[in-house]
């Protein structure tokens, strides 16, 4: 099999990004069609990439410009990529055509998109590419590309987020970079599967602490992890509904929990094991970030500032489940990529549909919208169902296997509080329902009408696909997700996968 | 060894404007001294005393180079920089236009 196609990933949205602005010139609406062909043909290399994986399990690499692993940039599609990639790929085509007629009250159609691809090729690069510091260049393209689409809007709201956004994220892009010179000064090699041979034998000395913390800073910054949330409550709901439902679906994911993933267990070689410490602080940070984001999103008035809150509790769950650190706690977290990048880019999706219609998200003017948009409100119920863990949809499962891997490695406190904190889950979903969907007898029905067909059919897809996902697990599991966890349980031994021995 | 604690030091005296300012103005300087830093100490990172710049030529002694590759990754990160700097100001200026201010303790809408 050759692996051809890999740079495809990156070389599509880079090449759609720049079309974009070319053709919007002769016709305005090309922008759309260029955009979504391009995430259409993104989104079959990650399905054509999973199928490949499905069959053959073994790992595709490319080395750019034909140069030997010591000298050029190596990319890697490993199962934990498939994964990731389709997720992304999957979040950001449904995202895309959802944006086709959402950008009808937004001026700069095509610079949306352009902006847009650009984020699709930063976050397809992260989850691709076998090199530090190639890493640390396409989280920089996809960071700056969302900064500006945060600020899309430019109102005052919109501004002030993406500054402060802005801000926040670059201190920690410079973390991952300093992280990066130091780990350069010792291994001499930007590789990834070279560098961790160098860590193999290099120890658990200060220095590798303080690499180790510059990397879990500037991750822990991109995946807003508490306490370095600030910026994403400010950030997710300012953007436009396509925008939120990329930066929440797996922007966060990609950035945060793929890119340090990848870098401390596969590169450092950090396991339950051998570092329990690192370990118990990731459960810590979870813990942290499921108890408040969950209170702080039951608080919410605003429909998209609550979701925002709830990205951050679910981030905890994936932290949780990579901090117990076993098979099926990391199978959990991963699964649970995979289950709240659908839900949460739906909801975002459906919180569009809702602004859209209403032209508010302020849960005390809406009413009443069940009868005038029920795509929308059955969308909406269906994937906070999925969210929240029940049973059959995706959310369920990811849940059940945090909760087993919590149980085999005897932390029960764990297993109750990811329980518990599933019914605070369903408590500020069910809210939005309650307050904007079912009809209330203080106000009156807010007017509203369906949402037009391609916002309707990115969500349906969306919704489907959770359920499929809920239905179908097993053989993503079997095929998919379990070799993802193995690929991080390997940790060290994904020098000898891409070396070759 | 003095240089990279040097570079630590003004990495903190960004860090400590990024945090404490209220200009936003200041706080980009800020931003661009941290940048400027973490560049700095990427570059030294290759540094050998005494040692030739990385051409090839007819000196025989091999290992007598500077190791070339931070430059061209700080080469890289400049321009990253450099577009992340004009991002920055950008938006300073579109905040200016909307709220007439560069103070950041006015510019607070967005609460809870």
């Amino acid at each position: 099999m050759d692996s051809n196609f890999l740079p495809l990933f990156v070389v599509i949205p880079l090449l759609a990004a720049f079309l974009i602005p070319l053709f919007a010139k002769l016709w305005q609406r090309s922008a759309d069609l260029i955009a979504n062909a391009a995430g259409a043909v993104l989104l079959g290399l990650s399905a054509y990439g999973v199928v490949y994986l499905f069959t053959d399990s073994s790992v595709l690499l490319y080395r750019m410009g034909g140069w030997a692993s010591t000298l050029g940039i190596t990319l890697v599609y490993d199962h934990l990529t498939a994964l990731v990639a389709l997720a992304v790929n999957v979040v950001g085509l449904a995202a895309l055509l959802f944006s086709v007629r959402y950008l009808d009250h937004y001026t700069g159609r095509w610079k949306f998109f352009s902006l847009f691809m650009l984020v699709l090729a930063g976050l397809n690069g992260v989850t691709i590419t076998g090199d530090m510091f190639n890493l640390f260049v396409f989280i920089e393209i996809s960071a700056v590309s969302s900064y500006a689409l945060v600020a899309f809007g430019t109102d005052f709201d919109e501004l002030e987020a993406g500054f402060k956004y802005m801000v926040i994220g670059e201190i920690g892009g410079t973390a991952i970079l300093l992280a990066i010179a130091l780990l350069y000064a010792k291994a001499s090699t930007l590789n990834m599967a070279m560098v961790s041979q160098v860590m193999a034998g290099f120890g658990h000395t200060p220095l590798f602490w303080f690499i180790v913390a510059m990397f879990l800073i500037g991750f822990a910054v991109k995946m807003a992890m508490v306490p370095f949330h600030a910026w994403l409550p400010d950030a997710h709901p300012s953007a436009p509904a396509p925008v939120s439902a990329l930066l929440s679906g797996v922007f966060i994911k990609v950035l945060g929990v793929y890119a340090m993933c990848r870098v401390m267990f596969n590169v450092f070689g950090l396991s339950r094991a051998n570092a329990p410490a690192f370990f118990n602080l990731l459960l810590a940070f979870g813990v942290l970030s499921i108890v408040a984001g969950g209170l702080l999103a039951y608080a919410q008035k605003d429909y998209k500032r609550l979701l925002a809150y709830s990205s951050i509790s679910q981030i905890g769950y994936i932290l949780i489940g990579l901090g117990i650190g076993n098979y099926w706690a990391i199978v959990g977290a991963l699964f649970h990529v995979l289950a709240h990048a659908l839900s949460k880019g739906l909801l975002f999706l459906t919180s569009g549909s809702i602004e859209h219609a209403t032209g508010t998200r302020d849960l005390d003017k809406l009413s009443g919208l069940e009868k005038k948009m029920p795509v929308t409100v059955w969308s909406y119920l269906l994937g906070s169902l999925s969210l929240a863990g029940v049973p059959p949809f995706a959310g369920f499962f990811s849940k059940l296997f945090i909760i087993i891997g919590a149980v085999t490695a005897k932390m029960y406190w764990l297993a109750i509080l990811a329980a518990l904190f599933s019914t605070v889950t369903l408590g500020y979903l069910v809210k939005v329902a309650n307050k904007a969907f079912f009809s209330r007898k203080d106000i009156e029905p807010t007017p509203a009408r369906e949402a037009p067909v391609t916002m309707v059919l990115a969500m349906l897809a969306l919704v489907v696909l959770i359920a499929a996902l809920g239905i179908g697990f097993k053989p993503v599991l079997d095929k998919l997700v379990g070799p993802a966890a193995q690929v991080l349980l390997n940790g060290l031994g994904y020098a000898r996968t891409v070396l070759g021995g | 060894m003095v240089a990279l604690f040097a570079c630590m030091f003004l990495l903190l005296i960004g860090l400590y404007a990024v945090v404490t300012k209220r200009n936003i103005i200041r706080i980009i300087i800020g931003f661009s001294l941290v940048e400027y830093a973490v560049n700095l100490f990427f570059a030294l990172v290759g540094f050998k005393r005494d040692a030739l710049p990385p051409i090839i030529t007819n000196v025989t002694q091999p290992r007598n180079f500077v190791d070339p590759v931070p430059q061209a990754l700080v080469l890289t990160a400049i321009v990253i920089g450099l577009a992340t700097t004009a991002l920055m100001l950008a938006l300073a200026m579109r905040i200016y236009e909307k709220y007439r201010t560069f103070d950041i303790s006015e510019i607070r809408r967005l609460k809870g």
